[in-house]
């Protein structure tokens, strides 16, 4: 029974409550179980609850829950416990979700491995010598390992999209402006936004649907809340064109990562897609454009570690943070602003306007996730540029504003590749619809051995 | 003696060959520093110093790009202007507020003076 009860998707979960199957009680006890056996050899969590009501959620350590340790992987506020909910906390507790506990990250959203926490690096569950990626390392992971039932994430450069890619699960990371950002311990705030880490994809636009709309806090958040009758496209994909983009194919892509992408994108054809070779002739620039950016507006937002109302002495953040703190005050600052930040905002829009045009010529745009698979902890540490560059597919939506969802779509040497399906500006309903056709024909349905 | 020889020689390469050896040097690095108020050691801001500068270089790819006729975007939901009525709504208690302060006192977070002589 127990290992049966954690296997189940959110989906699955609920319909299963509905029926009596099994009650909030020992669905809870079976995935506290599941933690403590587990939990040792992934480190995917920091702080661990025991509820015993409402269907139990992973929540990334950054977003603020009431009472509840909220780190975000760092020892600059070590104890810091929140006064309030985050808004996508409060609307999760109304839909009776319960939380299991606060996952590991890397520092203030700051990496692509989970290698960068204060406290110890998460693990991946398919092969505990590599990393999970990240930033939202923990959540993915308690995912993948079935330590919970769904988890959230933030993803500002791909830390949704990225771990959920290596750990072989769904992630997705909504429009801008789809999700309220309050409550998120900022990091880039023209560029963040919390979604979900799920076992289907389904379950991935329930938890949409319950966590976006605006609230009167994140002004940026001003359109609806998130609607889907059901999920568009049910078995074939009759009438969508889907974009490739020659960019995301070139150098730098590992080859069983580009067998794996391909293969699944020859699926989508044989369901009827009609594939478009498309151009996103900026694609080079978004790593280094997102590096001024983000850097220059995480300066601005971990200024409010004084030391004053929270928080130890500025010397208590990590190494990735006070490099990207440097990066970014000195790419603002009096003499450089022009050159650096004001130039790289300008080629945001330049490659904005790749996608808008691209999106003239098919509805959804396709590529790898990550341009390799899980590589081993410590691998790329002492490289921050190399750590950098493993976004760079991720990166240009993140500028752009789009939605982007990653599928698991197979296996290169053993370990998971994911799919990005990226959409139009607050088309979350189409890229899901993609995702959950091809999870259906692909029917991975893969458990890592852990 | 010996520095002063290598230094010479420094800056003649650096003056004939016209090319930023370093983008962000040692001073540049202790300037951002303080900016930043971020507290450094000395060996932490020389290896700081060079990572900066390593990462500037790469984003120099960024000078090939005409953005002449290019209006730069900082916000990609194009919202502007978002107001709200102006009416007192539910907010969160003194002590709730002052619960995370590492120093607080009568009702009050302590913090550096300002004003203070030294």
């Amino acid at each position: 029974m127990v290992a049966n009860i954690i296997n189940l998707t959110l989906t699955a979960t609920l319909k299963a409550l509905e029926k009596g199957e099994f009650s909030d009680r020992e669905l809870n006890n079976a995935y506290l179980e599941r933690i403590q056996s587990t939990d040792s050899r992934l480190n995917a969590f920091l702080d661990i609850q025991s509820p015993e009501k409402g269907v139990p959620a992973a929540i990334k350590s950054l977003i603020s829950t009431k009472g509840i340790r909220s780190c975000a992987g760092s020892k600059i506020i070590e104890d810091y416990k929140p006064a309030y909910n985050a808004t996508v906390i409060e609307k999760l507790m109304a839909n009776n979700i319960s939380i299991i506990g606060k996952t590991n990250q890397d520092e203030f959203a700051m990496g692509s491995s989970g290698e960068n926490s204060a406290f110890g690096p998460t693990r991946n569950p398919w092969d505990i010598k590599k990393v999970p990626g990240g930033s939202s390392s923990g959540s993915a992971a308690a995912v993948s390992a079935d330590m919970c039932v769904f988890a959230l994430g933030t993803d500002t450069g791909g830390s949704i999209r990225q771990p959920a890619s290596l750990c072989g699960v769904v992630g997705l990371k909504p429009s801008y402006g789809r999700v309220s950002r309050y409550g998120a311990i900022a990091m880039a705030s023209s560029l963040d936004q919390i979604g979900p880490i799920t076992k289907s994809v389904e379950d991935a636009a329930l938890v949409l649907k319950w966590i976006s709309g605006p609230d009167g806090y994140d002004s940026n958040c001003t359109s609806g809340r998130f609607t889907i009758q059901d999920l568009r496209f049910k078995n074939n994909l009759k009438g969508l064109r889907i974009g490739v983009p020659k960019e995301y194919f070139g150098k730098g892509l590992d080859e069983g990562v580009e067998k794996t992408v391909k293969d699944a994108i020859k699926k989508l054809e044989d369901l009827g897609a009609e594939i478009v070779e498309i151009s996103l002739p900026h694609t080079e620039y978004g790593v280094a454009v997102y590096y001024i950016i983000m850097s220059s507006e995480v300066s601005a937002n971990l200024a409010r570690f004084d030391r004053i109302r929270f928080g130890r002495e500025r010397s208590f953040f990590g190494a990735e943070p006070k490099r990207r703190i440097m990066l970014g005050t000195f790419a603002l600052s009096s003499g450089y602003y022009d050159a650096y930040f004001t130039k790289a905002a300008k080629v945001r829009s330049l490659i904005k306007q790749d996608f808008d045009k691209a999106f003239k010529e098919c509805d959804v745009i396709i590529g790898p996730v990550s341009p390799t698979v899980a590589w081993d902890l410590g691998e790329k540490i002492d490289d921050p540029l190399k750590m950098y560059l493993s976004d760079a597919y991720t990166i240009p939506a993140s500028l752009a504003g789009l939605p982007g969802l990653s599928v698991p779509c197979g296996f290169s040497n053993n370990l998971p590749v994911g799919l990005q399906i990226l959409g139009k500006q607050f088309d979350e309903e189409t890229i899901l619809s993609v995702g959950f056709v091809l999870e259906q024909a692909l029917s991975l349905n893969l458990k890592p051995d852990i | 003696m010996r520095s002063d020889i290598t230094s010479e020689r420094f800056f003649l390469v650096k003056f004939c060959a016209n090319i930023e050896v370093m983008k962000v040097t040692d001073e540049d690095a202790e300037h951002v520093a303080k900016l930043a108020n971020i507290p450094l050691a000395p060996a932490e801001r020389e290896q700081l110093a060079g990572q900066m500068s390593k990462i500037l270089d790469y984003i120099d790819k960024l000078n090939g790009i005409d953005i002449s006729l290019i209006d730069p975007i900082y916000n990609t939901s194009m919202n502007k202007n978002i107001t709200r009525k102006d009416i007192p709504g539910k907010s969160l208690t003194q002590q709730e507020t002052l619960a995370n302060g590492s120093s607080t006192k009568d009702g009050y977070f302590v913090t550096k003076g300002v004003f203070e002589e030294k």
